[in-house]
């Protein structure tokens, strides 16, 4: 096999098993954010709609709101679930929209639909623990007036955000002073400890039962209404018009105590949200589904065959375009350095800033992944393919040019075999990068290692971290590996026995 | 068209009034030289003569400022450099060959890069292994598995394959010891005189001067002091700079007592 057929193959041998089958009517296609209350959601959406018969697949934990939205606006998701203070404070942020029918008719001009609540609210909540707040008698948040020695703790973003303290302390004259910031886990234990007495939470958090806490009631409405409701696509209706109807079955199905405890069920008792989501169903509409749960090696593979498609992709692109901007580099002295410049600059942007940056271009999923994945690898193969031909020493160059060869063939006969071992560490380099930046692929729904360690982390479950963490980090191992036995075949052996030799 | 065109040149290479600069060293100034066919001109003097400026202006690695370069009658051009640079071989001091070929493939490069078949090539470097004394099975070897000799004979096969009208050697033996280089010394002169090829050999020694060249072209400061046989060098030289080379070398010594013997 010549080395042209080599790369070829391997460029398009992850596509020979990753491919999925082409569907010709494209399923419903669900989001959700990445947190556990909206993927429960997610997964009972999805799961309705199949036991009536609509195809559906839930594409999950995607990201926060931007991402949700942006992909929704772009059609790559059909429905997800949001709030309604999201959608009035951060997605029709000021517009100043306060009543439904507003919200509605704004959502219907970008060709987007809402349907009624699910019955919970996940708002902002300030919580105690029961025991105190009995002893003390408070029920309400104007309660907590007279009260000016409690110590409260609450979360960075909510001490400081507009509707979190600042609002709640005008809004009630509340009289503490010992108010300090700390992390949402933290504040947990130490309510459990009396360090802290009252703290911020959101009204359906799955520890609110678990660290034995009450919500205190927002009497006096300080915190906007989050109703967690269903936003699609109007054209969905186009492809599965009974969808829209079987969505509607889910309004008001939901109270925010079902709600906590199914957030319960999944986050503390770990139970799969597919599970979590089937057992609401069959109590709900009495219908009984299977909850298939794919084996651990069916879905590393599966994992896996997503994680390499990113990677081999993305890298292969890259390798195309950086050895002809290296050798362009080298040789053009001015423009190299311009060059050099712009791909440096492009490795300081940070990854999670360029993955998001890459949405609204690309949408969701793989092409934006790979793209992000493309910009990070150009660095190291154009610096170290302009290195390797520019350390090339001059005596060489022009007993190439003092044989009579055209420059073109003294680059392919004499220039790059020489830099060969420079650009192949470069690639080498890219690849190891890429196998670990792929990963955060899974914030932007591209799938691949990075699925189980977000839900991992989300779920508080170290087994799902590493069963996406240690067949990354084989992969990168086997990724150096490969390149190591790669340079037997790319890098002559006179170049290597004279490395040797040094 | 002038007759000059019809003319077919006695010398391989004609300089008329070439200068060279580097910034404001002036590394060859005026110089006027022909490069006859058949025979071995070597160009020698101190360190920052012009001697190499003068051998890399021949091959055109170099453009002169003023005055022009004739190969066979033809101005050396940047359109028609590549062509005629197939008609030269060419060897630097440290043989200049490819890392990353073998001794073999550094020999054919460029006539697999001409496309020549694969009997001619193999029969061309038999050919050439049997001339330059060359062990048959240090072809599959890479330079850095060669001794300093054994690569200044693949360089010299390199510059050889083609059958060029002319070789142009750089210091091509300044880097090995001494033994080696008088062996090496014995092989060219063999070669030299078996092909009758037109040679420019840039030294620095004057022995080796005078045991390979016809004729001497002795230069300072980018300018030609005296031009002749070695002979001429020593017994009517141009100046009492040149006898203070000649005199300031002992290896001549060696080489007139052969010479003479």
């Amino acid at each position: 096999m010549n080395k042209n057929a080599f790369l070829f193959f391997l460029c398009i041998y992850p596509f020979l098993w990753c491919i999925p089958a082409d569907s010709s009517e494209l399923p419903v296609r669900v989001g959700s954010k990445k947190f556990t209350e909206n993927v429960l959601v997610g997964e009972i959406t999805t799961l309705r709609l199949r036991q009536e018969g609509v195809p559906a697949i839930h594409r999950k934990q995607l990201g926060g709101t931007r991402v949700l939205w942006s992909a929704l606006l772009n059609g790559d998701i059909d429905v997800y679930p949001e709030y309604t203070g999201t959608i009035t404070h951060e997605i029709l942020a000021g517009k100043g929209l306060e009543e439904e029918n507003d919200i509605k008719k704004a959502l219907s001009q970008l060709g987007i639909r809402m349907k009624r609540p699910f019955g919970f609210n996940n708002t902002y909540a300030i919580g105690m623990k029961r025991k105190t707040a009995q002893r003390l008698g408070i029920t309400k948040i104007s309660d907590l007036k007279k009260f000016p020695e409690l110590k409260f703790g609450f979360t960075n973003e909510f001490m400081y955000r507009q509707d979190g303290w600042p609002n709640l302390q005008m809004h009630y004259q509340l009289p503490q002073k010992d108010v300090r910031g700390l992390d949402h886990d933290l504040a947990y234990r130490g309510i459990d400890e009396e360090s802290i007495h009252v703290m911020d939470l959101y009204s359906t958090d799955a520890e609110i039962e678990y660290y034995e806490l009450v919500t205190l009631k927002d009497d006096l409405h300080a915190f906007p209404d989050y109703n967690a409701v269903l936003l699609y696509r109007e054209d969905i209706a186009d492809r599965w018009p009974e969808a829209v109807k079987i969505m509607s079955q889910l309004e008001g199905k939901i109270p925010e105590s079902k709600m906590i405890q199914m957030n319960v069920q999944a986050k503390i008792n770990k139970v799969p949200e597919k599970q979590v989501a089937a057992s609401f169903l069959a109590k709900e509409f009495g219908v009984h589904s299977d909850v298939y749960i794919e084996s651990i090696t069916k879905r590393i593979f599966q994992r896996t065959c997503e994680h390499l498609f990113l990677v081999i992709i993305s890298l292969s692109g890259a390798i195309i375009l950086s050895i002809p901007l290296g050798i362009a580099a080298a040789k053009a002295q001015r423009i190299g350095q311009g060059i050099l410049g712009v791909v440096g600059i492009i490795q300081t942007i940070p990854s999670l800033a360029l993955l998001v940056f890459m949405i609204p271009l690309l949408g969701i999923g793989g092409p934006p992944a790979i793209m992000a994945l493309f910009l990070y690898s150009l660095l190291p193969i154009v610096r170290n393919t302009y290195t390797g031909i520019r350390s090339i020493p001059s005596d060489m160059i022009e007993t190439a040019q003092a044989l009579g060869l055209s420059p073109f063939a003294r680059l392919r006969l004499v220039e790059l075999p020489l830099a060969s071992r420079s650009i192949l560490a470069g690639i080498k380099t890219s690849a190891v990068i890429n196998v670990g930046f792929a990963t955060l692929g899974a914030l932007i729904g591209s799938g691949g290692y990075g699925q189980p360690i977000l839900t991992g982390i989300r779920l508080d479950d170290m087994g799902l971290i590493l069963q996406g963490a240690i067949p990354a980090a084989v992969m990168a191992i086997m990724v150096q590996g490969f390149f190591d036995l790669a340079e037997r075949y790319f890098v002559s052996k006179g170049l290597r026995i004279e490395a040797e030799k040094q | 068209m002038s007759q000059q065109d019809y003319h077919v040149p006695d010398h391989i290479f004609k300089l008329s009034g070439v200068s060279k600069a580097y910034g404001e060293t002036h590394a060859v100034r005026s110089v006027n030289l022909s490069i006859p066919k058949g025979l071995t001109t070597v160009l020698i003097g101190p360190s920052g003569c012009g001697k190499s400026t003068t051998l890399r202006l021949m091959i055109g690695l170099l453009q002169p400022d003023e005055g022009t370069v004739l190969f066979e009658g033809n101005e050396i051009t940047r359109a028609n450099i590549l062509q005629l640079r197939q008609h030269m071989g060419y060897v630097i001091q440290n043989g200049g060959l490819f890392p990353h070929l073998t001794a073999r493939e550094n020999i054919t490069l460029m006539a697999h890069y001409l496309g020549w078949e694969k009997s001619r090539i193999n029969l061309r470097l038999q050919e050439l292994v049997d001339l330059s004394q060359f062990p048959n099975d240090g072809l599959e070897r890479y330079p850095v598995q060669l001794s300093g000799g054994q690569q200044q004979r693949v360089a010299l096969m390199r510059a050889l394959m083609l059958d060029p009208n002319v070789l142009l050697l750089d210091e091509p033996l300044g880097a090995l010891d001494p033994i080696i280089r008088s062996g090496l010394q014995n092989i060219l002169r063999e070669i030299f005189y078996k092909l009758r090829k037109s040679v420019v050999l840039v030294t620095h020694d004057i022995g080796e001067a005078g045991f390979l060249g016809d004729q001497i072209v002795l230069m300072r400061g980018g300018n030609i002091v005296q031009k002749g046989t070695i002979k001429e060098l020593i017994h009517s030289p141009a100046g009492p700079f040149v006898t203070n080379f000649i005199n300031s070398q002992n290896s001549l010594q060696e080489v007139l007592q052969e010479e003479y013997e």
